[in-house]
């Protein structure tokens, strides 16, 4: 712990940790925030992103017989994006639609959700994990000491995610859909009579948010095996992201996932993985004790 | 002439009937099922009706206190272990359990050794997750964690107990968990007289814990619950202590809730950690949802039904019955979200005229009580 080299390569590895749970958890956020409601299939729009990636590839390899195609995962990552984005979008309107001030129901009726969508990928991509091949060029690392090596992969998926976020409150701040959604996030029915169609905002934050998480996915096939039930390793890590930063708030979900992502990578460098993640479960539950309502608290009127 | 007959009945005790007619049909059916079932489908049933004790649980929670426990797979899964523990010690006759053996410990663990007693590991398989769910539960409930979030951090602690009991190999037998239990008190868990006994004795502990939370619901404790499910803060202003209420029902149902493991251990003659994943933790809520939340029979019944499709169709179409269970989860919210029970007590349904007398009286104070309700909004 002492030795800085060390030191720098476990924030770096909170970093990165901390900024797939970011993308992850964004969209969790986002639809909590603005419609009270948790969306328990959240974590396989993350596979949908993951397979959507091996599926551009997989079609890219057999046009062009090149093993290791460059450009295709650059492609895959709007198109995941799109992809999640539209089933959320077909989800919200079909089924979550009909459960708003229902919280508890909603979390089983996308329960439901996930569980189909993950039999849908097991009859189509097969049980087995698949893998996505790296692009050449995120192979390397780069090297600054014995020690110090940061792979471009990690580089990589760090700053998509802060291009993500950028996104994110550039679409908030700066356009008139996000406008509304602010609006419909701080008062729903003053917004509403206002002349804000709530209704269409839900849809679109909804869809935004699962996109969000396809580009996750999009992430980690990147650097783990994808599988049809890849999604519920990640999700309940985002949910602890969601509830320690407090429900509906980008800023706060940034630093939760941020703070969750470097003590996970600090407790498993000096315990174990599994120790690791019980611990901050329980540090969890203890800061709550502290401050219930998460770091920080979005202001309803 | 049966209406006749009723109507002498004075109207209180009639009321009573209405109220433990289910538990007698209940009680019916559980005792007269091992008569016409073959050897096979009793044990099959006994494993179900160790998941009803286990809906019955959570219905306690969600349908009347209104917290959704996406974590009771854990509550059952340590009562399980619990009772696993000593059938496991008894299976080694004194010898150090296989798996730690293989682990490499050379001697029983501290924690392992008092369980070799049926006077201390009985207690424990309450006391267990009772104690787990009592101290959490204070510490959320402390805090005003209530909904989604409640449901999100039991769910979160089903991952983490699963993760360390499946990590910890040398204590709890890792992803295999404890496996090659053959006997109970000196009578193999495979004879079939056994297995009858193992039967009757949950069919006779789900009939108990029936009766308890029928008591629990319909006691001053049990109004509070519900009070506390529909506006918390209003129980709070009146002088309670939301907190310690729901801790203490917490409790009980955790409690319950391994009783139920502990009768599922012997019957299965294997428990392992994907007993108390987020998976079958979720799964508990469908059957109470399909059956009817906040009734306790329709939990029962939810359990039973769910589960006897289970056996039946996933033994066939294991791909097929994802996607059902899928369309249960969806359409008990979406469609039916009083679930079965709601279904029979929809208007049109026609009773007999001595249960509308009853159920006017229930209407009469159901309607009260919504109008209450709505004028406190």
């Amino acid at each position: 712990m002492t030795d800085p080299a060390t030191f720098t390569l476990l924030v770096f590895n909170g970093l990165s940790m901390g900024s797939i749970l970011l993308l992850v958890a964004l969209g969790l956020a986002l639809s909590f925030g603005l419609m009270n409601i948790i969306n328990l299939a959240h974590g396989e729009f993350i596979m949908v992103g993951a397979y959507t990636a091996y599926s551009i590839q997989q079609v890219a390899i057999s046009l062009t017989g090149d093993a290791s195609p460059a450009i295709t995962y650059i492609i895959s990552i709007p198109v995941a994006f799109l992809v999640a984005g539209f089933m959320g979008f077909v989800i919200e309107r079909v089924i979550i639609r009909h459960l708003y001030g229902r919280s508890l129901d909603t979390l089983l009726a996308t329960w439901g959700v996930g569980l189909a969508l993950q039999q849908l990928a097991r009859s189509i991509f097969g049980a087995p994990n698949v893998q996505v091949v790296s692009p050449g060029w995120l192979a390397g690392s780069i090297q600054v000491t014995d020690i110090l090596v940061f792979p471009i992969k990690r580089i990589f998926i760090i700053v998509l995610a802060f291009v993500c976020v950028g996104g994110l409150f550039w679409y908030m701040y700066k356009t008139h859909w996000g406008r509304r959604t602010r609006a419909v996030m701080q008062n729903r029915q003053m917004a509403a009579s206002l002349g804000v169609a709530a209704n269409r905002v839900d849809g679109l934050t909804f869809a935004l948010g699962s996109g969000l998480a396809g580009v996750a996915g999009c992430t980690l096939a990147l650097i783990g095996p994808i599988g049809p039930s890849m999604g519920t390793f990640h999700i309940v890590d985002a949910f602890m992201v969601v509830i320690l930063g407090g429900m509906g708030q980008i800023s706060g979900a940034i630093v939760a996932a941020l703070t969750i992502g470097m003590l996970n990578s600090l407790f498993e460098f000096s315990t174990n993985a599994v120790l690791g993640k019980v611990m901050i479960f329980a540090m969890i539950i203890l800061f709550l004790q502290w401050k219930p309502n998460g770091l920080m608290q979005l202001s309803k009127r | 002439m049966l209406d006749k007959f009723v109507q002498r009945i004075p109207a209180g005790l009639r009321t009573q009937i209405l109220r433990f007619a289910p538990v007698l049909i209940l009680a019916i059916f559980l005792f007269a099922a091992p008569l016409v079932l073959s050897d096979f489908r009793v044990n099959l049933l006994g494993k179900i009706l160790t998941f009803a004790i286990l809906a019955l649980s959570l219905d306690l929670i969600w349908g009347y206190s209104g917290m959704l426990s996406l974590g009771h797979g854990v509550f059952f899964g340590l009562g399980a272990y619990a009772f696993a523990m000593f059938l496991k010690l008894e299976a080694s006759a004194g010898e150090l359990p296989d798996f730690m053996f293989w682990s490499g410990l050379k001697e029983l663990p501290f924690f392992w050794s008092p369980f070799q007693y049926a006077w201390f590991a009985l207690p424990m398989v309450i006391i267990m997750p009772g104690v787990l769910a009592g101290a959490m539960g204070y510490l959320v409930f402390r805090s005003r964690i209530t909904g989604v979030y409640f449901a999100l951090i039991t769910q979160a602690l089903a991952l983490m107990i699963s993760i360390l009991f499946i990590g910890q190999q040398a204590y709890t037998g890792g992803t295999n968990g404890l496996t090659n239990l053959t006997a109970v008190f000196g009578h193999s868990i495979y004879s079939t007289s056994t297995q009858q006994y193992l039967y009757y004795i949950t069919a006779a502990s789900l009939l108990a814990a029936y009766l308890l939370c029928i008591g629990i619901v319909s006691s001053p404790f049990g109004r509070l619950l519900v009070a506390i499910r529909d506006d918390e803060n209003r129980v709070r202003f009146s002088g309670y202590n939301p907190a310690l209420i729901k801790t203490v029902v917490f409790f009980i149902s955790a409690g319950i809730a391994g009783i139920g493991g502990a009768l599922y251990a012997p019957q299965v003659g294997i428990v392992s950690p994907s007993i108390m994943g987020i998976v079958p933790s979720i799964e508990v809520a469908v059957w109470v949802a399909i059956g009817g939340r906040g009734t306790l029979i329709g939990a029962i019944i939810g359990a039973i039904i769910v589960n006897y499709a289970k056996s039946l169709l996933s033994e066939s179409f294991p791909d097929f019955w994802t996607y059902f269970l899928a369309i249960l989860f969806i359409g008990a919210v979406l469609l039916f979200p009083r679930g079965i029970i709601g279904l029979l007590r929809k208007e049109g349904w026609h009773w007999p005229p001595w249960v509308s007398v009853a159920r006017g009286r229930f209407t009469l104070l159901t309607s009260i009580t919504n109008n209450l309700r709505r004028q406190a909004r």
